[in-house]
């Protein structure tokens, strides 16, 4: 009998073997603990579940196995001869095709293969899923990087994607392909199957690339949401608790109208301005599992407040389920972030290329505000824009916020 | 008027036309007249024309190519006829030297409107000294303009174009396409000098081929459509000027390039065309450029050392099939 890292629960997709509690030749009962397992509930004493000798261990203590790995193999009475000798060949196989550890750079990028020992028959991590395709037809094993031999379209695709060509060298032997590069994209963005290590580092390449190419500006400006708050109140008084609209929709509803008088900051710079007729702005969604995510709320410019708020129901529905469609996963023209649930006052965004502008929410927070010649306590939300100063200039954003702050004072016309 | 028609019936057809047309068209070569054409192309035109305008002429290429461009100068249209391309070496002088660059010398003055048509190719067995392919070699040559009809409407329209054009050009037909058939429509209206024709779609790889090779690519990419791989199979019609739009928008479509060339690989036109691609469309590669040109060696008699010699359907399939598992 192969022993195998048992699965203790439902969602462990692996363990760490944390010690052994029998040796090679030990004879266990039904019932004696094997091992210790150390999984993400703590360490749990695994039991064995026949009577048998300990043959042969393969397992290391300290290493983490998916689900599944063999880890020892076990002679109980069913078991004869031909039977061990074919399960020792199997559970060593497995075990001498496992990928050295390598200490390095992939790791920091990909943290999840450093705590995961790869086996040749084991499930793989996210980061082995994602070049998995790629290496099966090429190399299993990472390489040392020198110059990195990819085709002149592999480095153009990788530039548009946000992929760091360097990171891919280490799995791909001979040359990178854009079809590698594609691969590694489409795994990176497919909705549900990235996880977050592998989100991250899509996010580090295309940050990364915004900060070392487009040259930002800055602005905000307080908006006083007071008038608008309560429109908003009076009209979901007289709503079913399933109609009603959140801020957050008004505010992204607005965002659109404001785009609208001020085009300039819809759309993308491609070696030069294009702006886009349709407005499908990226909401900036957290993941339940990590990460965040901008799925497009495709043609908001058609839409009036009652479709924002379906469409942005809909989209954290599908960004939670892990459901988004392809468009809502890439055809984004402008980004809008709302950090202001984390208490934030503003938000100084970087712009996700090759978009030319993101709006950001801060919290809506009371504040003293003059009224006339008076002080109120107002409800003040601080709206701000980072804007790609080759596309526009900080006067188009001024602009922007100027409008923006106009449409949320009549509030009724976004209806 | 549409039907089918050879090639050889295509290029007579244009010649009858344009002398019955403008009487300063002549055709001078040698046995373009009694003999008809030494592949048959001007079989009949001496007894409508006459030996004034059907001119046989002594084996002295060097001579009757200069005849022909003095008669361009003083307001003739002559069409001149090499038997091969090897033997318009002979006249290389007269072609480079002075139709090539007496505008040029001439400050502007004087247009040199020369036709010369040649056989080129192998594949015949008519061994060295007649089965070679220069017209990359006269790409070469500013002044002048190559062009390399493949299709039936091809070698009938580039007749007519090649006398409209105020310069000496270039003509050269592959010896083995006389014979073969294709559709003709005499009413249909001429693609220009310098434009490449897409004559299959594709997205997997781009072949751009000329002459007879542009066929052995057609079949290739029949074939290859059986495994999967969709070849996009370019007519570059034109060596000089090339089409770079034509070629570009296909490399920036399929990312994959091979090349066809019935020269010989060294300094060739295939060598020629990868240089552009790489100038003009680097970052559309996604694999390293190939070709298919002939083995460098003088043409064989023998017929399977021939055949080993040029490039065929098989070797391109070959080497589309290389090429897509690049990279």
């Amino acid at each position: 009998m192969i022993y195998k890292m048992p699965s203790l629960g439902a969602d462990m997709e692996s363990g760490i073997l944390a010690e052994w509690k029998v040796k090679e030749g030990d004879r266990l009962k039904k019932g004696d603990v094997i091992a210790d397992i150390e999984t993400s509930k703590g360490i749990i004493e695994a039991e064995i579940y026949e009577d048998g000798t300990v043959e042969k261990i393969v397992g290391k203590e300290g290493t983490e196995y998916p689900v599944g790995t063999p880890l020892a193999v076990v002679r109980t009475e069913k078991d004869d001869d031909e039977t061990i000798r074919k399960e020792l060949a199997e559970v060593e196989a497995a075990a001498g095709g496992e990928a050295p550890k390598e200490e390095g750079a992939a790791e920091t990028v990909f943290p999840s293969s450093e705590k995961e020992e790869q086996t040749a028959s084991a499930p793989k991590s996210a980061a082995e899923e994602i070049f998995g395709a790629i290496a099966e037809t090429k190399d299993e094993a990472v390489q040392e990087v020198g110059r990195i031999r990819a085709t002149p379209l592999a480095r153009k695709r990788a530039r548009e994607l946000g992929i760091d060509l360097k990171e891919l060298a280490k799995r791909v032997r001979g040359k990178i392909s854009a079809r590698d590069v594609e691969e590694v994209a489409r795994q990176l963005f497919k909705p549900g199957a990235a996880k977050p290590d592998a989100m991250r580092m899509a996010i580090a390449a295309a940050m990364s690339r915004s900060n070392a190419e487009i040259p930002h500006y800055y602005l905000s400006t307080p908006i006083d949401m007071t008038s608008a708050l309560s429109w908003l109140r009076d009209l979901n008084a007289k709503r079913s608790i399933k109609d009603r609209i959140l801020p957050a929709a008004l505010m992204i509803r607005a965002v659109v109208e404001a785009l609208k008088e001020v085009p300039e900051l819809n759309g993308f710079w491609k070696e030069g301005p294009v702006p886009s007729e349709a407005i499908h702005p990226g909401i900036a969604i957290a993941r339940r599992e990590g990460g965040l995510i901008t799925p497009a709320m495709i043609d908001a410019h058609k839409m009036n407040l009652d479709e924002t708020m379906q469409a942005l129901s809909d989209l954290i529905t599908r960004t939670r389920g892990g459901k988004l469609t392809s468009s809502q996963m890439t055809e984004q023209t402008v980004t809008i972030t709302n950090l202001g649930d984390l208490g934030v006052e503003k938000v100084f965004g970087v712009i996700y290329p090759p978009q030319v502008a993101l709006i950001g929410f801060g919290r809506i927070m009371e504040r003293p505000w003059a009224v006339g010649d008076a002080i109120a306590v107002r409800k003040v939300v601080e709206a701000s824009i980072a804007g790609d100063h080759r596309a526009t200039d900080g006067r188009t954003g001024a602009l922007f916020l100027a409008k923006l702050d106009k449409i949320l004072q009549n509030p009724e016309e976004l209806l | 008027m549409k039907k089918e028609i050879t090639y050889r019936e295509a290029v007579r057809i244009a010649i009858d036309t344009a002398m019955e047309k403008d009487e300063r068209v002549f055709l001078a070569g040698e046995d373009v007249g009694r003999y008809g054409g030494s592949y048959a192309v001007s079989m009949g035109l001496l007894e409508k024309y006459g030996s004034e305008r059907i001119v046989d002429t002594p084996l002295c290429e060097s001579g009757f190519t200069g005849m022909g461009i003095g008669a361009a100068m003083n307001g003739m249209r002559p069409i001149v006829e090499i038997m091969t391309c090897n033997f318009s070496l002979l006249a290389l002088d007269q072609i480079v030297n002075n139709a090539a660059h007496l505008l040029h010398m001439s400050g502007g003055q004087f247009n040199v409107p020369l036709v010369i048509r040649m056989a080129t190719g192998a594949g015949k067995q008519l061994a060295a000294q007649h089965s070679h392919s220069f017209e990359g070699w006269y790409a070469h040559i500013p002044g002048i303009k190559v062009l390399t009809p493949a299709t039936v409407q091809d070698a009938h329209d580039m007749v007519g174009l090649a006398l409209d054009d105020p310069d000496p050009v270039l003509i050269f037909e592959n010896a083995l396409l006389y014979n073969r058939k294709g559709p003709f429509d005499s009413a249909a209206k001429p693609l220009p000098i310098g434009k490449a024709k897409v004559m299959r779609e594709g997205n997997n790889l781009s072949i751009f081929a000329y002459g007879i090779n542009l066929f052995k690519a057609l079949d290739a990419a029949e074939e290859l459509a059986k495994e999967g791989i969709e070849a996009e199979v370019v007519d570059l019609r034109s060596l000089r000027p090339l089409d770079d739009e034509t070629i570009v928008a296909s490399v920036a479509k399929t990312h994959r390039v091979l090349i066809v060339d019935e020269g010989w690989r060294s300094g060739s036109i295939s060598a020629e065309i990868m240089a552009r691609i790489n100038e003009k469309a680097f970052y559309e590669l996604d694999a390293p450029m190939a070709r298919v040109c002939t083995e460098e060696v003088p043409i064989p008699y023998p017929r399977h050392l021939e055949e080993a010699a040029i490039p065929s359907a098989e070797k391109v399939a070959a080497a589309v099939r290389t090429l897509m598992k690049e990279a």
